[in-house]
């Protein structure tokens, strides 16, 4: 889950990260109220969750407190990326003389956090590692120990920064370090930290990544998940505790484990069709997750045909069964479904099926067939 | 004949009290495993599934003399019975536990790294051995004891090629799920070097999916180093990047991860790359 920037920034600047004076507004009459407080030029940034803002016009600069409200009125009707811009940031603008990029996130490979700094900063990182790999430091740390002051300063030693702002990009570091850990983040990031007109290190822009699955003891930074940034199925399926990612295809597909739902994904793309979806009910799944599931998958008027297919471990065939039962009595849907049932309880799964009218399968190359044929009607 | 566990091992059950954790125990014993102890705070002096249940894992390796553990635990005290096995001296654990933060993970990769302790897992469906032992989640019945090594990041998409494995005839020597998350403990490389030193595996099978390098890096080692052959299937070549596809390690991010890359990767190394699982049996003829 992201959060946006000026939620990121306020849990920077918690722990000790300056960042610049602003507010957040919905409308642009807060804007200009929040442009009159601050005084000056003023940044008015769209919030969205997406890269690329200021490219897209999204974010631009305000001389007086009229232009601001201007402005926030044009950008908070915008769509950036197919997102709905509900909200701008404003800004004290500053007066930046460099821009420095400084991050924390997962090294999977090293098993360790990495903090990742690069003299060029303002531009996306992968950018950067593209174009001019030389430029980027990377310190690993160990997660037991957290991150040394010495790490701190061999990165700034690294990315070649003047030795009077030692003491302050090492604080930031810190703080930033602390944050990741703090919201069990995968990726915690400031881009561009900048160095002012009166040498002042300040994180104009923040971006946190959090892992779903520490959010269970994150209450509070769970509230702030923006529904804008997920398809209303993704919202649904969460609420299920089912995993979902909506794609383009005809063909929606029900299977039980991450890898075989991605294999099922795979061999009907294979066989000619496209999938509509990713979808997996998870181990165990009772009755009712499968019928949630089922109804998800139909709430996509494209979909032209549904494979079902459930290889039953800690899963039980008869409860997908009766699921599945329970679910078409509730959409009534014409959709034809292709199902394949094999492990625990399948002849019981099966045997409750029959009279459903629906097409059934051995194996996932005749299960994938049958449902590509089927779309096709 | 396999890898990793056998009819010697001695199975310590975390969690066993708990509704995963008795019904697996149940399996694993049905299947032949020695299950000696389980544990569970707070319940030492029960028993359960016929097996004695202690209080601390040191306790029970104690008693018991316990050789390896498996772990039925949620991701909130997953850690916490991570380090306590470790400390209790156990050589092997296995990791059942889904939806573990990734923090804590590096944390306790590092912590076990440190103390010599193997892990399988997380969020991983454990090992078998067919014919010897189950120390997972495994449908036991879909195996056969024989000669084909599988290692898999998947857990259903395992029991898939199994099966297909099974029904021709293929039987196999030891079924390794390492887990779907980005840290974890074995990565294919240590599977496939178990693989090459064990004299009771002809092939093996590899089974990837989008996310992470570890399937480029297992290329450059069978490259270099496997004497025996290698078939492959790679999950996720329809998943979009950016998007999470159910397993927390499988995502495709600033253009690394990529199903396309793994799939060269691993034909450049002379590994036959089925086009879906069912194929599997064929490329090992």
């Amino acid at each position: 889950m992201k959060l946006q920037e000026y939620q990121s920034k306020l849990l920077f600047a918690q722990r000790g990260i300056p960042i610049p004076k602003g507010k957040v507004a919905a409308t642009a009459q807060e804007a200009r109220d929040i442009a009159d407080e601050l005084g000056g030029r003023v940044v008015i940034k769209s919030q969205v969750l997406v890269g690329g803002r200021g490219k897209a016009g999204g974010i631009k600069l305000a001389k007086s407190a009229n232009e601001a409200e201007d402005l926030a009125a044009q950008i908070l009707g915008m769509t950036i990326k197919g997102l709905p811009v509900r909200k701008v940031l404003v800004d004290e603008a500053a007066d930046i003389k460099k821009e420095i990029y400084l991050g924390v996130t997962n090294d999977r490979a090293a098993r360790k956090p990495v903090m990742i700094c690069s003299s060029e900063g303002g531009v996306e990182i992968e950018e950067v590692a593209r174009t001019d790999p030389g430029k980027i430091i990377r310190e690993h740390i160990d997660p037991l120990m957290g991150l040394r002051d010495y790490q701190a300063r061999n990165i700034a030693l690294g990315i070649g920064l003047a030795r009077d702002y030692w003491k302050q990009f090492g604080q930031i570091a810190g703080a930033l370090y602390q944050t990741y850990v703090d919201t069990d983040a995968t990726l915690a990031e400031i881009n561009p930290l900048v160095i002012t007109g009166d040498k002042r290190l300040v994180a104009l822009d923040g971006k946190i990544v959090l892992d779903d699955n520490a959010l269970y003891r994150h209450a509070d930074l769970a509230e702030m998940r923006d529904l804008d940034e997920e398809s209303p199925q993704e919202t649904e399926a969460r609420k299920y505790g089912l995993s979902y990612v909506k794609l383009d295809g005809e063909i929606g597909c029900m299977v039980n484990g991450a890898g075989l739902a991605m294999g099922t994904m795979d061999i009907v793309k294979f066989f000619g069709g496209n999938p509509a979806n990713f979808l997996d009910i998870g181990g165990g799944a009772q009755a009712d997750k499968v019928t949630a599931a089922l109804r998800i998958i139909l709430s996509d008027l494209k979909v032209r045909a549904v494979l079902i297919n459930i290889f039953g471990g800690i899963t039980r065939c008869d409860e997908v069964a009766r699921g599945i039962l329970s679910a078409l009595k509730e959409v009534n849907t014409k959709v034809p479904m292709v199902v394949r049932l094999v492990g625990t309880n399948e002849e019981e799964g099966r045997r409750l099926l029959a009279d459903a009218n629906m097409i059934t399968a051995t194996s996932l190359a005749d299960a994938a067939q049958k449902a590509v044929k089927a779309a096709k009607g | 004949m396999s890898i990793l566990v056998n009819k010697d091992t001695r199975l310590v059950v975390q969690g066993i009290t708990g509704r995963e954790g008795m019904f697996h125990t149940q399996q694993m014993i049905a299947y032949g495993t020695k299950v000696v102890a389980g544990v569970t705070p707070g319940k030492g002096g029960e028993w359960a599934a016929g097996v004695p249940v202690f209080d601390t894992v040191k306790a029970a390796v104690d008693s018991t003399g316990a050789n390896c553990t498996i772990q039925f635990v949620p991701a909130r005290f997953a850690p916490d019975a991570l380090y306590e096995a470790a400390d209790a001296g156990i050589p092997l654990i296995v990791s059942i536990t889904e939806n573990m933060p990734v923090q804590d993970m590096m944390k306790v990769r590092n912590y076990l790294d440190r103390k010599g302790v193997r892990l399988v897992g997380p969020n991983c469906p454990g090992l078998l051995t067919p014919g010897e032992a189950k120390v997972g989640i495994i449908p036991g019945h879909v195996a056969r004891p024989g000669h084909v090594g599988i290692v898999a990041r998947s857990g259903t998409l395992t029991y898939e090629v199994i099966h297909a494995l099974s029904l021709r005839g293929m039987g196999q020597s030891t079924c390794v799920g390492i887990g779907g998350d980005p840290v974890n403990g074995l990565n294919f490389i240590d599977v496939l070097e178990m693989f090459n030193g064990d004299p009771h595996t002809d092939k093996v099978v590899m089974i990837g999916e989008i996310g992470g390098t570890d399937e480029e890096k297992a290329a450059a080692y069978i490259a270099d180093k496997m004497r025996k052959p290698v078939a492959a299937f790679i999950a996720g070549q329809t998943a979009p990047p950016g998007k999470r596809m159910g397993h927390a390690g499988a995502i495709i991010e600033g253009g690394s991860g990529l199903a396309a890359d793994k799939i060269k990767a691993l034909e450049a190394a002379r590994v036959k790359v089925a086009r879906h699982p069912e194929e599997i049996p064929d490329l090992l003829m």
